[in-house]
């Protein structure tokens, strides 16, 4: 496992920004939690990932074809839109509600892996969650995320981590991929405290 | 996003096309088992319906049910407004229970504008007078872009009843808004003059179907009002549906992917012959289907958020 180097001190006054994963460590980072999936799941078996929009859908389907090289399994990669059961969906204009593809095969009794690009206080996980429920009933739900920043809300814990990055609330853990914005990356907007 | 929906002239092609969209997505909760979704959980919506209607009523209290909403169904019939209740004080009443929004049908054209001013909540016109019918054309647009896979530049024919049809008006309104042309058919007496140019310049106006025909990707009929027949705009329903109703012939003219739709009830005989009507270009059930779909989505872009 690539640990970071350690957190050097950013000159204080301005914001900061500190690249931690660069393009080709996203992609190293995405091929571990792939080996680890076939590991954990016994050749990921009867298992269906489910993307969180935005970015959780195309790290779902990279996920899906990384293992397809890997062990040669297919596994059907969907899409989960939570934006209907957000628990602050009155405390904003009303959001644009995203596309939800579950694989022809259902849910049902499949080991549901949601994958999202960043863990934080777990409402997110918690509103998969309860999509899930009306649109199946699989056997059991796993969680993979690329990046883990803390700070949890819920009792959750994710079963695949990219990365552990140690923040302040006042900072910000942005991740961009090639497929929605150009360029893989993982970067960390830094608040006033350093 | 708009806060009450009343025309069809509320929606610039932005938002409309954001609730055509929203509507898609909220089709595939149709095909599962549970068709619920939490998004308006603890809102509540009131049926206002000072008219007869079966498929709006039932149209909007199934999509409010979807996205778990309460619902509650007022009809004027055996309500406080047979002793005559004005619709005023009928929405103080509504506001006090705290009504989050109000469906209103009325026969008044123009009673869904006044009753936006008199409550907090967001008003949605399910049809008034011989005005407005905004949700039914909306439901008309994302059934032809279903179909036929895009608006703009589309060229349909509204046949029938244009003076008395509040489904042509919000329809002209809302295609003309998304770039689809928009010609109105029907006899002399059945179409206002400068009606074309008052609600969206650009839509022609033809009293020969025939000639019509072999252009158009869409074909909407209205509905005869059997109670306007003795008002004496055509000479007999003979005379109308011979050169008026749309029978399989005249399908046959169209060109081959065209639709043909209708809002509903139909005159089985009358605008259309059963032929037509349960031919595979007939749209009809489908358009009660993407109701839902539709209703859903106006609801939830109005009430989901804090619009306020």
């Amino acid at each position: 496992m690539a640990y970071p180097p350690a957190a050097r001190s950013s000159p204080p006054r301005q914001p900061s920004v500190k690249v931690i994963l660069a393009s080709a460590d996203v992609q190293r980072v995405v091929d571990r939690i792939a080996h680890q999936i076939l590991e954990k799941t016994q050749g990921a078996a009867d298992t269906v990932l489910l993307g969180i929009p935005t970015r959780g859908a195309p790290l779902a389907r990279r996920l899906a074809s990384r293992i397809s090289t890997f062990e040669d399994v297919v596994v059907p990669v969907g899409v989960l839109d939570i934006t209907l059961y957000r628990d602050d969906l009155r405390r904003h204009a009303t959001r644009a509600i995203g596309p939800t593809q579950v694989p022809s095969g259902g849910i049902d009794g499949k080991r549901v892996i949601l994958v999202d690009d960043v863990l934080f206080s777990g409402r997110t996980v918690r509103a998969a969650l309860d999509a899930l429920n009306d649109v199946g009933r699989p056997a059991s739900v796993q969680l993979a995320v690329l990046v883990d920043r803390g700070h949890r809300e819920l009792p959750i814990r994710a079963d695949y981590v990219g990365k552990n990055i140690p923040t302040a609330l006042a900072e910000s853990v942005k991740v961009t991929l090639a497929e929605t914005d150009g360029a893989d990356e993982v970067k960390l907007y830094g608040g006033t405290h350093s | 996003m708009i806060r009450h929906l009343l025309s069809g002239a509320d929606l610039d092609a932005d938002t409309a096309t954001e609730i055509l969209d929203t509507a898609a997505e909220m089709a595939t909760v149709a095909g599962r088992e549970i068709k619920k979704l939490p998004a308006l959980r603890g809102r509540t919506v009131v049926n206002l319906f000072y008219e007869d209607s079966t498929r709006t009523r039932i149209s909007f209290e199934a999509a409010a049910k979807r996205l778990s909403a309460d619902v509650i169904n007022f009809s004027a019939k055996g309500s406080s407004v047979a002793k005559g209740e004005s619709l005023k004080d009928t929405a103080l009443t509504l506001q006090a229970m705290g009504a989050d929004a109000v469906v209103v049908r009325h026969p008044a054209s123009g009673a869904p504008h006044r009753l936006a001013n008199w409550v907090d909540g967001s008003v949605v016109n399910a049809g008034d007078g011989t005005h407005e019918h905004p949700t039914q054309a909306l439901l008309d647009a994302y059934t032809m872009r279903a179909r036929l896979g895009r608006l703009a530049g589309l060229s349909v024919a509204v046949v029938g009843d244009v003076l008395h049809s509040r489904v042509a008006r919000s329809n002209v309104l809302l295609l003309s808004t998304l770039g689809a042309k928009v010609t109105l058919v029907g006899p002399p007496t059945l179409i206002p003059v400068d009606i074309a140019g008052a609600l969206a310049p650009g839509t022609d106006v033809s009293y020969d179907l025939d000639a019509v025909l072999p252009d158009v990707d869409v074909v909407m009929m209205l509905r005869v009002q059997r109670e306007r027949m003795k008002d004496s705009y055509f000479p007999s329903a003979r005379e109308y549906s011979r050169r008026y109703g749309l029978d399989g012939p005249r399908m046959r003219r169209l060109p081959e992917h065209a639709i043909v739709m209708h809002p509903g009830p139909m005159n089985r005989g009358m605008e259309i012959t059963p032929e037509v009507a349960d031919s595979p270009r007939s749209t009809i059930v489908e358009q009660v289907t993407n109701g839902v779909s539709v209703r859903m989505a106006v609801l939830y872009l109005l009430l989901g958020g804090n619009n306020r």
